[in-house]
């Protein structure tokens, strides 16, 4: 076991190498002078040399690269352009905001997904069956953020149920935070829902013609047992596979439903980081919200033979 | 009836093709004939008519420079696909260029290339866009090359995947002994044979770059306004709401049926291609 786990994070190294890497140059193809960016509209050639000095810029490319990976390895990913801050807190902060948002959402669309993509799968080609498809392809093509408005349309300028814009922390005021919350998980869980659902109830119909399914039956075991015990395990394994993506695609597209509801999460803070111009933002954001994908997949590789005995460790 | 199709035997697959291809052409129809027939420009201002309901000079009513909404969709739908269209092609020609000499050559050359694509896959979602998008500008052609990038991964690896299994076969073996250099043989006698799968998973990707097309539009880092786009339409309308719904209702119908019609034809287009993928 301890064997399989290094060698998957061995596997790991040349990826995140090349992450940073990917990262490093898309920030330096940006036209422009990042001093000048800095000074904004001061002239002073002094000044701007001195910057430049300090800031590794005269250096060699490949050795300003190596400078920075360094910084990246002690956590120092500079200082806002924006506001002076450094990055490291400022991304750390908002991105709890999107890992709550976007946990809560993946794991209630997941759940939802299990129960109703088992439950089609066993009633193949009947009623249930043909609305859960009809329903999940509609998932699959309506845009979060498009749900998103319609709640506020619904719930917040028509019936005024629920505060439609903002954030409030769930250590603040445990309550208010779910208001505040309910709208864009709802969203996010619909709209990431549907192809989860498609593949869980895929993958059941599969695993439901297998010989040990008709074993358990035959040994009288009920359908609810035959099916949440002894089925449900066998899809799980394929399942999570497409949950740890769902999980990054939510991440890496957070900037969407953030803006929708006006959320102080990672993805906002992303864009108007690329409004302000603020690179080293959007390299620290980058490159967390990359590692954090890569971790998660790390997770759910090493979880599959948790499932599924016949992966070789 | 989709119930009594399939219970019947017969797959729901060429009704779903019907119910794609119909909303597609629709929605295609319906764009073309409004701007022939519209007398409004979608970008010209009346700040006499800002807001309208729908009524019968605004059919689906004005938004907040008072723009006929309807004309803005129609000239929307062109942008909108355009930008996506040629992102896949982008998209393919990466996947191409990375896909078929790694299915092909195999060794050293397959295992690097890999590694690239699992580098660029390492970005989720829209965050490899948006990155490319910060050093492009907020432009059309920044968008496709964006998207067209993170797009290639997977087309690289279907690629490479049927590649892989072709590389063996007689008919890539006689190329090679008649003396065909390896460029010939992967053009001429590989790359047709991997037109089906190219189309299945191209379809696939279709949806998911229209998706991110809106969402960079409504984020305001796709095709710059005045220009109309459907997801730019829908971050206008937020502040809106309750001046006039309609700005935010329907723009995004728009993008769902362009979005469940592609889903519909790809559904059917895999289940033809690739049988193996059939109840997915």
């Amino acid at each position: 076991m301890a064997q399989y786990i290094l060698k998957k994070i061995l596997f790991l190294i040349p990826t995140m190498f090349l992450v940073t890497l990917i990262v490093f140059s898309v920030m330096r193809m940006v036209p422009g002078d990042p001093v000048e960016l800095i000074l904004r509209d001061v002239q002073n050639p002094e000044l701007a040399e001195r910057l430049r000095e300090e800031m590794g810029l005269n250096k060699h490319i490949v050795l300003q690269y190596f400078d920075w990976l360094g910084r990246v390895f002690t956590l120092d990913l500079g200082t806002s352009l924006h506001n002076g801050q450094p990055v490291i807190g400022t991304m750390f902060s908002h991105f709890l905001v999107s890992l709550q948002v976007v946990s809560i959402s993946i794991v209630l669309a997941s759940l939802l997904a299990l129960i109703g993509g088992t439950l089609a799968a066993w009633q193949q080609n009947r009623s249930l069956d043909v609305l859960t498809v009809m329903f999940s392809i509609t998932c699959m093509s309506v845009p979060s953020f498009w749900l998103g408005i319609a709640f506020i349309l619904l719930f917040g300028v028509g019936l005024q149920w629920l505060p439609t814009v903002g954030y409030v922390s769930p250590t603040e005021d445990f309550l208010e935070s779910i208001q505040f919350l309910i709208l864009p998980v709802a969203a996010l869980a619909i709209t990431e829902m549907g192809g989860i659902l498609r593949m869980v109830r895929s993958t059941t119909i599969d695993v439901l013609r297998q010989e040990y399914i008709t074993h358990a039956r035959a040994k009288g075991l009920s359908e609810m047992t035959v099916l949440f015990r002894h089925a449900l395990k066998n899809t799980a394994a394929p399942v999570l596979t497409l949950i740890g993506f769902a999980f990054g695609t939510l991440l890496g597209g957070a900037a969407v439903i953030e803006t929708v509801f006006t959320l102080p999460g990672i993805g906002r803070l992303l864009v108007t980081s690329i409004y302000n111009r603020d690179y080293a933002m959007v390299q620290g954001i980058m490159l967390l919200i990359s590692f954090t994908y890569i971790f998660i997949n790390l997770i759910v590789d090493l979880l599959y033979p948790v499932f599924d005995p016949r992966v070789k460790l | 009836m989709i119930a009594a199709i399939t219970r019947k035997g017969k797959s729901p697959l060429r009704l779903n093709a019907l119910i794609g291809g119909f909303g597609f052409a629709s929605l295609i129809l319906f764009s073309l004939l409004v701007m022939v027939f519209s007398p409004y420009d979608p970008i010209e201002t009346d700040f006499l008519n800002r807001f309208s309901g729908p009524s019968a000079a605004h059919w689906f009513g004005t938004d907040e420079y008072g723009r006929d909404l309807m004309t803005r969709i129609a000239h929307g739908a062109f942008v909108s696909l355009r930008v996506s269209a040629l992102a896949i092609l982008l998209a393919m020609l990466i996947g191409a260029v990375i896909g078929l000499p790694s299915g092909y050559f195999g060794g050293w050359l397959d295992k690097t290339l890999m590694v690239i694509v699992e580098a660029i896959m390492a970005f989720p979602g829209l965050l490899l866009v948006l990155g490319i998008m910060t050093a492009l500008g907020p432009n059309e052609a920044g968008v496709i090359i964006a998207l067209g990038i993170s797009y290639s991964p997977p087309i690289a690896r279907v690629l490479r995947g049927t590649v892989f299994s072709l590389r063996e076969k007689e008919f890539v073996e006689s190329s090679r002994l008649i003396g065909n250099n390896e460029l010939t043989t992967i053009l001429r006698h590989i790359l047709p044979n991997c037109i089906s799968p190219l189309t299945v998973i191209a379809t696939s990707i279709f949806t998911a770059a229209l998706l991110s097309e809106t969402a960079l539009s409504f984020l305001g880092l796709g095709v710059p306004p005045p220009a109309p786009s459907w997801g730019g339409m829908l971050a206008d309308s937020r502040i809106f709401l309750s001046l006039n719904a309609w700005m935010g209702i329907l723009p995004g119908l728009a993008i769902s049926v362009a979005l469940l019609s592609v889903n519909l034809i790809g559904d059917a287009l895999r289940d033809t291609f690739d049988p193996q993928m059939r109840n997915l």
